[in-house]
């Protein structure tokens, strides 16, 4: 199974890339549109949803979150079987989880933020096109933690790539 | 205690939740990449942070993608607010700090389990990635935990 873009034959990829960046490009604003304009009908851009969710006063979120998965899982599930690549060339790309400490403990921590604050990545970016400034706040302390983590990770010492 | 689970209605939140996934799909089908959220905070640190980390090929050759991909979520978002029939721009009632410390573990936290709500919960779930659900009920129980402390002790 070759899952990997550099698994194309090099003649190809070189003439492909100008036409391949710019509808990679296209098509991550047109997904992310929908993520953002979804995020935004069902709410999650409202911290205070997320919280009523995560104090049990509206499961609401669990709907969110099990309607997105099952389209997600059908995509994922069905389009490498059906297709012979993505429809603008490449590879399809498979999520990456490890089962380790990091990814525990990373979590737990995540967990602990958004219980805090009610705000998650996404929703911190996609709130901003509503309005919301006020995420810009939440934006500067993941984009801070983000750099802090890079900065102190294990991977610094013996970095590969 | 009332026992509605779901007190502002369930149909909003099916249909948001089925739109995002048809974003991640849609990602996917067309260019196979994989869109979870938060990576997009540690790849575009590599614009300027020169260290190994930030200097992954995963992450450099990622961050253009990524940041488009987050432009398409505000775009999303601004797309809502200018059909919907609310008038004001949603205003967020959390404390600048509360946000500002929240969301410094939420991006510490995600980025050391490489996956937050979208990338564990939405790509890692429909990958049906064993870590990526232990991510995910991890994350849930902390939030439960932390949200229902801070309610306690504000008083709400």
């Amino acid at each position: 199974m070759s899952r990997t873009a550099s698994s194309l034959p090099a003649a190809t990829a070189t003439s492909r890339v100008p036409v391949r960046a710019i509808t990679v490009l296209a098509s991550a604003l047109a997904a992310g549109a929908l993520f953002g304009f979804g995020l935004s009908y069902s709410t999650m851009i409202r911290p205070d949803v997320v919280l009523s969710f995560l104090r049990f006063r509206d499961l609401g979120l669990l709907l969110v979150l099990g309607g997105a998965v099952v389209v997600t899982f059908v995509a994922y599930q069905f389009a490498p079987r059906l297709m012979r690549q993505p429809l603008f060339g490449g590879a399809f790309g498979q999520h990456e989880s490890v089962m380790d400490r990091a990814t525990i403990v990373g979590a737990a921590i995540f967990g602990i933020g958004w219980g805090l604050c009610g705000v998650c990545p996404g929703p911190a970016i996609a709130g901003l096109g509503a309005g919301s400034w006020e995420l810009g706040y939440a934006i500067a302390g993941i984009a801070l933690g983000a750099l802090v983590q890079g900065l102190t990770a294990r991977e610094n010492a013996g970095a590969k790539a | 205690m009332h026992l509605a689970l779901f007190p502002n209605g369930w149909a909003h939140y099916l249909v948001g939740g089925l739109t995002i996934g048809t974003g991640v799909a849609l990602l996917y089908v067309l260019t196979g990449l994989v869109g979870g959220m938060s990576t997009v905070y540690s790849s575009t640190w590599s614009y300027v942070v020169r260290g190994p980390f930030f200097q992954q090929a995963k992450l450099v050759n990622s961050r253009q993608w990524r940041l488009a991909y987050a432009a398409g979520l505000m775009l999303g978002a601004l797309v809502w607010w200018m059909t919907s029939e609310r008038a004001s721009r949603v205003a967020v009632t959390i404390s600048p700090l509360q946000l500002f410390v929240g969301g410094l573990l939420v991006g510490y936290g995600a980025r050391l389990s490489r996956g937050c709500t979208s990338g564990h919960g939405i790509c890692g779930l429909a990958s049906l990635g064993r870590p990526s659900l232990l991510a995910v009920l991890t994350f849930m129980a902390t939030a439960f935990l932390t949200a229902n402390l801070v309610g306690r002790v504000a008083g709400t």
